[in-house]
């Protein structure tokens, strides 16, 4: 059985990619803990550029960018997930109905549109029907974004649970919105959270389209760190990434096993 | 998304009644937010750009003929084909090619591998090429130009093993976009061609090595054929990013290496900008996206049985 499925060199290139991909981000982890203020030499392990992007010259606008990252992504991911769910619950189980396929394309278009023409074309709406660019432009545009990181999990746990649950609760005079409070929804839940995690992440993560909405004097995370970048790379910019790439990465682990939980449960 | 035309069966319908108040927001938000301001800059592609950024309602061709056609410093020579913006363009889709055709090399043995490994330890495979993805694409990007600038760790390194005399000079390289490009869409390429061969039914194989074909030519002659629509998707996923793609080449390139996602880029910023021209070049992007999927629409088409 071995036989055809090994072929030589495969595994070796898998733990390329995977050097690959991993190797900027530890290298960068470890030189935020430098203790050296030149950003060539190692001078010891040491806190002090986590120190600083709290109490530094730079806390003041770096502490304002992460709030405004924070609430947009707290807010989008949580605008996101209910227009999801709600579309979600039509697309599963509502039967088949016209213009099925054309909403299955239109919740996954700001997957197919290149960022880039997304962003062009949000600015050039919001100066078109006059809405000043700052946090309104930054919250909607991260809401519209969302919406099919958020759907695509939800709509795969729904479709596989069946509809037999809620039939049962009907029949037992349980009224639709008590069906899907008591029974659907504690169901479906994996997929809701799994969906809102990764809405969150994606907003928090956004460079391209924040950049062109954000209006001057307006700052997120990452427009701040381009901001930054842009004159070098300072160790209290690689502390910040740091801190970042720590919050996607248990993000996406507890999102991973939330939805294995729950495949688990169900399976 | 295989269960989704059988979904009236064991789901219910327990929903069609509110259906249309369920869809309603998700219409609303995407039609008017994203649909709308589309097509609303396809109409600016066609005004008379302001010279503090913005546009004048004049209908005009202007920014189509600046992107095409040259007509001399002065505008008074006769009307040739203007290369400046084609050449910008023609790199970009060989980049992002580039990067398809190399995350495609890489991708496909790391997705057989993933895909060939006992079921158990499978999803922890799949995990760990996806967390990159999810980690934000600035902070992978800057991390990758602090590895391999001219005074970094790789170069440093290679140093120190003896094995370069001097750094090699990477950074503001085609060689360093293509690194970038490669590293933020590699996920998208493994994916779905994970999924494909994890589909893949093995006895084909073992038909063939019984009939005496060797590893290589199953893999060009069976393999390759049978998993063809996860290779597709996953070249889809790479190409189509990476012609819009702003950071790599902004970050890690330089003015050789100036690419699509720039240009549009530069039309919008402070008073250099013209607003009419950079709408015409992102439409011009999105007419090559929508070439592309059609494409890809008809490759899928024609490698399903019929």
């Amino acid at each position: 059985m071995r036989g055809v499925r090994h072929y030589p060199g495969f595994g070796a290139v898998t733990a390329g990619c995977l050097v690959l991909l991993y190797a900027p981000l530890v290298v960068i982890a470890v030189y935020s803990f430098n203790g050296s203020a030149s950003i060539t030499q190692w001078g010891g392990f040491s806190w002090r550029w986590y120190v600083d992007v709290f109490t530094g010259p730079e806390s003041g606008r770096f502490g304002q960018a992460a709030w405004n990252s924070i609430t947009i992504a707290l807010l989008a991911a949580t605008a996101a997930t209910v227009i999801a769910l709600s579309a979600a619950l039509a697309m599963v189980r509502a039967g088949s109905f016209r213009g099925r396929s054309a909403t299955f394309a239109l919740v996954n278009l700001p997957l197919m549109v290149p960022e880039i023409i997304t962003a062009v074309a949000t600015l050039i709406f919001f100066t078109a029907i006059g809405l000043r660019t700052g946090y309104l432009t930054i919250l909607i545009a991260h809401i519209t974004f969302c919406i099919p990181f958020a759907y695509l999990p939800i709509a795969a746990r729904m479709q596989g649970i069946e509809g037999v649950y809620e039939q049962a609760a009907r029949d037992l005079y349980a009224t639709r919105w008590q069906a899907f409070r008591l029974i659907l929804l504690p169901l479906v839940m994996p997929g809701v959270v799994s969906g809102y995690l990764l809405a969150f992440i994606i907003s928090l993560d956004d460079f391209i389209i924040t950049n062109f909405v954000k209006g001057a004097g307006m700052e997120t995370l990452p427009t701040a760190i381009f901001g930054s970048v842009k004159q070098g790379i300072k160790p209290n910019i690689m502390a910040i990434s740091t801190m970042l790439l720590a919050v996607s990465a248990i993000f996406v682990t507890l999102s991973y096993f939330i939805n294995r939980v729950g495949q688990r449960a169900r399976g | 998304m295989a269960g989704g035309a059988a979904s009236g069966g064991t789901q219910g319908r327990e929903y069609r009644a509110v259906a249309l108040p369920l869809l309603l927001p998700a219409w609303l938000v995407i039609g008017i937010f994203m649909v709308l301001p589309v097509l609303l800059m396809g109409v600016y592609s066609f005004l008379t750009k302001e010279f503090r950024g913005g546009v004048i309602w004049d209908f005009t061709l202007a920014a189509y003929d600046q992107f095409f056609v040259y007509r001399g410093l002065f505008g008074d020579e006769p009307p040739t084909l203007e290369w400046t913006y084609i050449t910008i363009f023609w790199r970009s889709i060989w980049q992002a090619g580039l990067a398809t055709a190399l995350c495609l090399a890489v991708g496909f043995p790391t997705a057989w591998f993933i895909a060939t490994r006992p079921v158990r330890t499978r999803t922890m495979w799949l995990f760990l090429i996806t967390v990159p993805y999810w980690v934000n694409l600035l902070i992978r990007t800057v991390s990758l130009k602090f590895l391999i600038r001219d005074n970094g760790p790789l170069n440093e390194g290679l140093m120190a093993l003896g094995l370069i005399d001097g750094p090699l000079p990477l950074v503001n390289t085609n060689l360093a976009v293509q690194l970038g490009l490669f590293y933020s869409y590699l996920p998208f390429m493994v994916l779905p061609i994970y999924a494909a061969v994890e589909r893949y039914d093995f006895a084909l194989s073992e038909a063939a090595a019984d009939l005496y074909a060797g590893r290589w030519t199953t893999l060009r002659e069976i393999v390759l054929p049978a998993v063809r629509p996860g290779i597709v998707a996953g070249a889809i996923l790479v190409f189509v990013p990476s012609l819009g793609a702003f950071l790599a080449p902004d970050l890690l390139g330089g003015a050789k290496t100036y690419m699509i996602g720039s240009l549009i880029d530069e039309q919008f910023r402070g008073s250099q900008g013209n607003w009419p021209f950079g709408a015409a070049a992102a439409m011009i992007l999105m007419t090559l996206v929508l070439i592309a999927l059609i494409l890809y629409a008809r490759a899928q088409g024609r490698g399903r049985p019929a």
